[in-house]
């Protein structure tokens, strides 16, 4: 199972690119546990300097912006 | 039909239907531009008003000004989101992490108005520039220089105000972010920061490198433009009245007193305004060129222009949870002095 997590403080876009990972994982059949980081220092923690960031099994994927859904695709199959 | 799908998929990303696309799309932009000012006094003599007047003023500045603004915003967006596809704000920092002071504040200033920034992210790239070890005094830089000097600003500057306009706000408005910048970084106020921001030792991420090719930058720009003026629309037209109003009611004579650069205190009254009013910088422009149109003074008008993007509650709210009260403090009263003085020089240059 990924163990994915959005970074971002709740913006309109982290709830989009966050509704977006899980589609993406619906439509490939995977088994996702996503998980939402809105605390400031949290998300700082990654090292990432905009948002929303993804984050997939502890490795920093994405950051700012609405991921590509071609991207989403590959990092979740990767 | 999924073959159809792909292959309409394919269509819509290949390189030749972009450019093809876009060499009609600015045929097309060129040819109405031409013809929205015959188009703005045609409608207004269809309307039941007297022509003359100060409601046809009004009214023609309205339907003149909103097409143009909108049109020219949709052109220098696109342009600046395709020119941004080429910088983010990682890739920002890795170039600013550990440059000196000075030169780092010019950097820092230059590159904040390219790289995209909004200020809900605020808060992440303060704290993603500090802890990665961008000095406090180059992250102000950038932090006062994104939302100032931004492309929206400066292409609607350039297009209804002229060019010199725009070029001095350019410069100056810079001038304002890295002397402000330094100024804060020789304060050396690190220990003004919430704590927490201070116990962040993260360093930057390496990103997957993500390779785009002009597609992908001309979807960008397309992007932008969706999703800026969809955001802002609102701003402008509101904007557009305000500047309607003024354009066709406000009398020359009791702006040019107010305004004008006779009254000294027009300055600091004027940053003083536009600290609690809150504009994108689409929705000021067309308020600044019915004034300036009016007899203001240019400095004063600029002034108010900076104080009222540069300085915004909203965000001081939004950085105020990385940055102790006295800090905010501090920010408001070197970017607020660094305004007034471009406010007198301007009023006393161009008098």
């Amino acid at each position: 199972m990924k163990d994915i997590k959005v970074l971002g403080p709740g913006c309109k876009r982290c709830q989009a690119t966050e509704e977006m990972v899980k589609a993406a994982a619906r439509d490939l059949g995977l088994d996702v546990a996503v998980e939402k980081i809105t605390d400031y220092a949290a998300i700082a923690g990654y090292g990432i300097a905009s948002t929303p960031g993804i984050v997939i099994d502890g490795k920093v994927v994405h950051a700012g912006g609405l991921p590509k859904e071609d991207d989403l695709r590959r990092w979740l199959t990767a | 039909m999924n073959m159809r799908s792909a292959s309409l998929d394919q269509f819509r990303k290949s390189q030749g239907t972009w450019f093809g696309g876009l060499a009609v799309a600015a045929v097309l932009w060129f040819a109405l531009y031409g013809q929205l000012q015959p188009f703005a006094r045609w409608l207004v003599a269809q309307l039941p008003i007297a022509p003359g007047g100060h409601l046809a003023a009004s009214v023609e500045f309205f339907f003149y000004d909103t097409p143009k603004v909108l049109m020219l915003l949709v052109l220098v967006v696109f342009a600046m989101g395709v020119v941004r596809s080429f910088f983010s704000p990682e890739r920002t920092r890795t170039m600013l992490a550990g440059k000196r002071e000075g030169i780092g504040n010019i950097a820092a200033a230059g590159i904040g108005v390219v790289t995209p920034f909004c200020s809900c992210s605020a808060v992440p790239l303060f704290v993603g520039f500090v802890s990665a070890g961008v000095p406090l005094g180059v992250t102000f830089s950038f932090l006062i220089a994104a939302p100032m000097v931004n492309e929206v600003a400066l292409g609607l500057l350039f297009a209804l105000v002229g060019w010199q306009v725009a070029l001095t706000y350019l410069f100056f408005g810079l001038s304002i972010a890295i002397v402000a910048g330094w100024v804060i970084g020789r304060l050396h106020l690190e220990h003004w920061l919430e704590p927490w921001v201070r116990q962040v030792r993260a360093g930057a991420v390496d990103l997957p490198d993500r390779q785009l090719g002009w597609t992908d930058r001309f979807e960008a720009g397309w992007d932008a433009v969706k999703e800026i003026v969809g955001k802002v629309w609102y701003w402008i037209v509101a904007g557009i009245a305000a500047g309607a109003l003024i354009h066709g009611y406000v009398p020359a004579e009791l702006l040019s007193g107010i305004m004008g650069a006779d009254a000294w205190w027009s300055v600091p009254a004027a940053v003083l305004l536009g600290i609690p009013m809150y504009s994108n910088a689409a929705g000021i422009i067309p308020v600044i060129e019915a004034l300036l149109g009016k007899g203001a003074a240019l400095g004063t008008v600029l002034a108010f222009m900076m104080s009222v993007i540069a300085l915004s509650l909203p965000e001081m709210i939004i950085l105020r949870k990385v940055l102790s009260l006295r800090l905010i403090a501090v920010f408001i009263a070197v970017v607020g002095c660094g305004i007034l003085a471009v406010g007198y020089l301007f009023n006393a240059l161009f008098s």
